[in-house]
């Protein structure tokens, strides 16, 4: 027992001490959005399958820790691509200056729909996001017309308007930590809350001459508060960040609604279909043209000082744009996301060709 | 009024045997009530577990077939593009797409020789799966003979494909998904002509994760596990041991290891993700490992384990009866002798199962695999313990996620390999519970 537990702890010891504190890396880094993880792999499979570099690693950390992470610093032990399903902030723009991160390849590469899917057996719902705001704000504006908000009140989505279905307003959705929630709120509740003139009104200022910045500031965040925050009586479900779940849900409850990715409509279009918005149903056309008015970009972010660091960057933000990935017949689309225009994509090649003239300088 | 009441008790006193005759019956029903609620906790928690395996085995029995279809290939160099003849580095990155493509047009000629469209050609092409160009490398670069000639293969499918012919064979109409009624069309004909099998899929045991079902296996995520888990093992069982030998035998009782003591029981309690969070700070804050290898997943569970060791070896060793310590010091063992001959080969059962306990526990962990980055896409088999690796749970999570309708039955093959581990694992437990128990009595 002895010497053998002994000759176990020298061994673990030796392999502690003799990790490479920062060996070479030959593979890529890459860390973010879970969202882009699901296109990312796909291209990281293929690229490590037909390249003679490794396969990438592709961490699902969520945009915001993906982009933490990749704002650390310049080196072999930071991740040299971030995914994300929005576009970097200001702040982790100074996060990343402060490490040393300076220059930062932005690359959009398509797009994600964000569907409002019902059951197959449901009836058929048609909304508008005015609509989906009064349904699933916390307040909403009071009925009488008067400039105050109160609790909502409606249970039915016929309480809201009387061409909707007499059944009782349910939405599963992911929670807060969800780039799909955040999208959502900016873009359909936001939206809807702004068809109210005296809402939209209130961000701008009262009489030009004593407004003070401060409270500019302070009737911005009531705004964002009123227009953005999600009712919490029940009639909005929090169902977790797994958008199967969402689907079992809905199979299991017609009378439900649930907030998914356009790529889970897809591959499960046997039991759910999807709600039409503002008069369109989400569909590869209607996104890409924009006709459909929930999606949002998918971008990946690459550290310049990175390339030629590692072996194959330059060779992976290719094949990622290739027409043979992200064109509109690619295989990206194939697993459900929605393609940039041609010009969009000609545009980005572009930078990316410049960007190798400047490397080989 | 005493004497009345002297007299009727005096009558009608009980005897003793009365009294618990009367109660007997109630005692009786008591004592099978008792029995039933025992019965019934077991059986609630039977069926619980049967559901949960007919659930599981029900969607994940699929996953370890699937679909081929056969195709006669005719190895062309020409539509290769491997025209040096006998340089076989020009296989790696000859065109097979090409002769797939020819394949299956010569193939869906002999049904409808009408001309095809851009569409149809692109739908037929999707009906293979974006992995056959490799079992095809593998074979041209196995036997270079088979240049230029053509040969009967069975190829992959496409894992849309796969779920409709597997949804066909359970009857009804089958699940078409995504594929267009043309696609249904050929594949129908595909079935009727025998040219579909189910094969057993090895693919599954033999492959890193994929984004495409039909290519996606366990293996990479398997050997992180076990990476780790030889890690965690290495570590904490001879440090936990030592802790509580130290601790039971030798150290004094006084306030600091009451302290020490009170700390173990309480880390024992710690949600898990703060041990990732630990890890996260110490061994890729601090010492500069990188992240997603197994070495660092084995050292945060290592430090998550070890209380729970700590404080199963230190029940055993209590539980050795002192008489067998003090005769042994009574024939003049020395202390170190008296606890490696004696008193821990004797614990050792008990030991045992509380580090296994342990170590199935470590297996099944994800949490704090999160903070250091080994929730990740790993497709490549790691090869040592520095390599980037997943770990099985993180497959399962990470598949569970996954919209392709194709990775629900792969998710649950997955658990069905996990819990077939554990329960590996526990029945090792048992065993050695045995054979070392027997030893020494």
């Amino acid at each position: 027992m002895k010497p053998s537990a002994l000759s176990i702890i020298c061994a673990c010891v030796w392999t502690l001490i003799s990790a490479p504190a920062n060996a070479m890396r030959d593979y890529i880094d890459v860390v973010g959005s879970s969202t882009v993880y699901a296109f990312s792999t796909v291209v990281a499979e293929r690229f490590g399958k037909t390249s003679q570099f490794h396969t990438p690693k592709i961490e699902s950390t969520g945009s915001g820790g993906g982009l933490k992470l990749f704002c650390q610093g310049v080196g072999m032990k930071f991740p040299d691509i971030a995914n994300s399903s929005r576009r970097i902030k200001p702040s982790e723009i100074d996060l990343c200056q402060q490490n040393g991160v300076n220059e930062v390849i932005e690359i959009l590469i398509g797009f994600d729909g964000i569907v409002l899917a019902q059951s197959k057996l449901a009836e058929h719902i048609q909304l508008t996001r005015r609509e989906l705001y009064l349904a699933l704000a916390k307040s909403v504006p009071n009925p009488d017309g008067s400039a105050t908000t109160i609790d909502n009140p409606f249970i039915t989505w016929q309480d809201i308007n009387p061409r909707l279905p007499n059944i009782e307003i349910e939405v599963f959705g992911p929670p807060p930590t969800s780039g799909t929630r955040d999208a959502f709120s900016e873009l359909v509740l936001d939206y809807g809350c702004h068809t109210f003139d005296w809402l939209a009104q209130m961000s701008e200022p009262q009489s030009q001459a004593q407004t003070s910045s401060r409270e500019a500031r302070t009737r911005k965040n009531q705004q964002r508060r009123l227009c953005r925050m999600l009712r919490e009586d029940g009639a909005y479900i929090d169902a977790g960040e797994n958008d199967n779940l969402v689907v079992q849900k809905l199979n299991a409850n017609p009378n439900a609604l649930g907030l998914l990715g356009f790529s889970f409509l897809d591959q499960n279009r046997d039991r759910i279909k999807s709600a039409k918005i503002d008069g369109f149903s989400p569909s590869f056309s209607s996104i890409a043209n924009g006709d459909y008015p929930i999606s949002r970009p998918l971008y990946f972010y690459v550290k310049k000082a990175h390339i030629g660091m590692i072996p194959g960057i330059e060779a992976f933000i290719r094949e990622f744009v290739s027409d043979n990935a992200s064109g509109e017949s690619g295989y990206l689309p194939r697993k459900g996301m929605i393609p940039l225009s041609k010009s969009e994509r000609q545009a980005i090649e572009y930078r990316i060709n410049a960007l190798h003239t400047i490397m080989h300088q | 009024m005493r004497k009345a009441s002297h007299k009727s008790s005096t009558a009608k006193v009980p005897s003793t045997i009365d009294l618990v005759n009367r109660n007997l019956a109630k005692r009786k029903r008591a004592e099978w009530r008792f029995r039933v609620y025992g019965i019934g906790a077991i059986l609630f928690g039977f069926i619980c577990l049967l559901i949960l395996f007919t659930d599981i085995i029900s969607k994940g029995h699929g996953a370890f077939f699937k679909t081929q279809i056969h195709l006669q290939i005719h190895f062309n160099p020409q539509r290769l593009q491997v025209l040096q003849p006998g340089a076989i580095e020009q296989f790696n990155n000859a065109n097979y797409d090409n002769v797939i493509q020819d394949a299956l047009f010569a193939d869906n000629a002999r049904i409808s020789p009408a001309l095809l469209s851009a569409v149809d050609k692109r739908q037929l092409l999707s009906l293979i799966s974006t992995g056959a160009v490799y079992s095809l490398r593998e074979t041209l670069t196995d036997s270079p003979g088979v240049l230029n000639q053509s040969v009967g293969v069975w190829l992959t499918v496409d894992d849309d494909v796969d779920n409709y012919v597997k949804s066909l064979a359970h009857g009804g109409e089958g699940y078409t998904g995504r594929l267009s009624q043309q696609q249904q069309s050929w594949v129908n004909r595909w079935i009727e002509n025998g040219q579909v099998r189910q094969t057993f899929n090895t693919t599954f045991f033999t492959s890193g994760d994929s984004r495409e079902p039909e290519q996606a296996g366990i293996r990479s995520a398997l050997m992180g596990s076990l990476y780790m888990l030889l890690v965690t093992i290495g570590l904490s069982f001879p440090i936990g041991i030592a802790a509580a030998v130290y601790l039971e035998e030798y150290a004094p009782i006084n306030r600091v290891t009451d302290f020490i003591e009170v700390n173990i029981n309480n880390l024992a309690a710690v949600p898990s993700i703060i041990f990732g969070l630990l890890g996260l700070a110490i061994f890729i804050g601090f010492f500069d490992m990188p992240r997603s290898v197994p070495l660092v997943g084995g050292l945060v569970l290592t430090l998550m384990t070890l209380p729970t060791i700590i404080i199963s070896s230190r029940a055993a060793i209590k539980a050795v009866p002192s008489s067998i310590r003090d005769a042994a010091y009574g024939l003049g063992a020395s202390k170190m002798q008296v606890v490696l001959h004696h008193v821990l080969p004797l614990a050792m059962p008990g030991v045992l199962t509380g580090a296994i306990i342990g170590f199935a526990q470590a297996l099944g962990e994800t949490a704090p695999l999160l903070m250091i980055g080994m929730v990740a896409f790993i497709v490549d088999v790691p090869a040592d313990l520095m390599d980037p690796s997943s770990a099985l749970p993180v497959q399962i999570f990470l598949w569970s996620d996954s919209p392709e309708r194709a990775f629900v039955e792969r998710t649950s093959a997955a658990i069905m390999v996990l819990l077939a581990f554990l329960i590996s694992m526990n029945g090792l437990a048992v065993w050695l519970r045995h054979r070392l128990g027997r030893s020494h009595q």
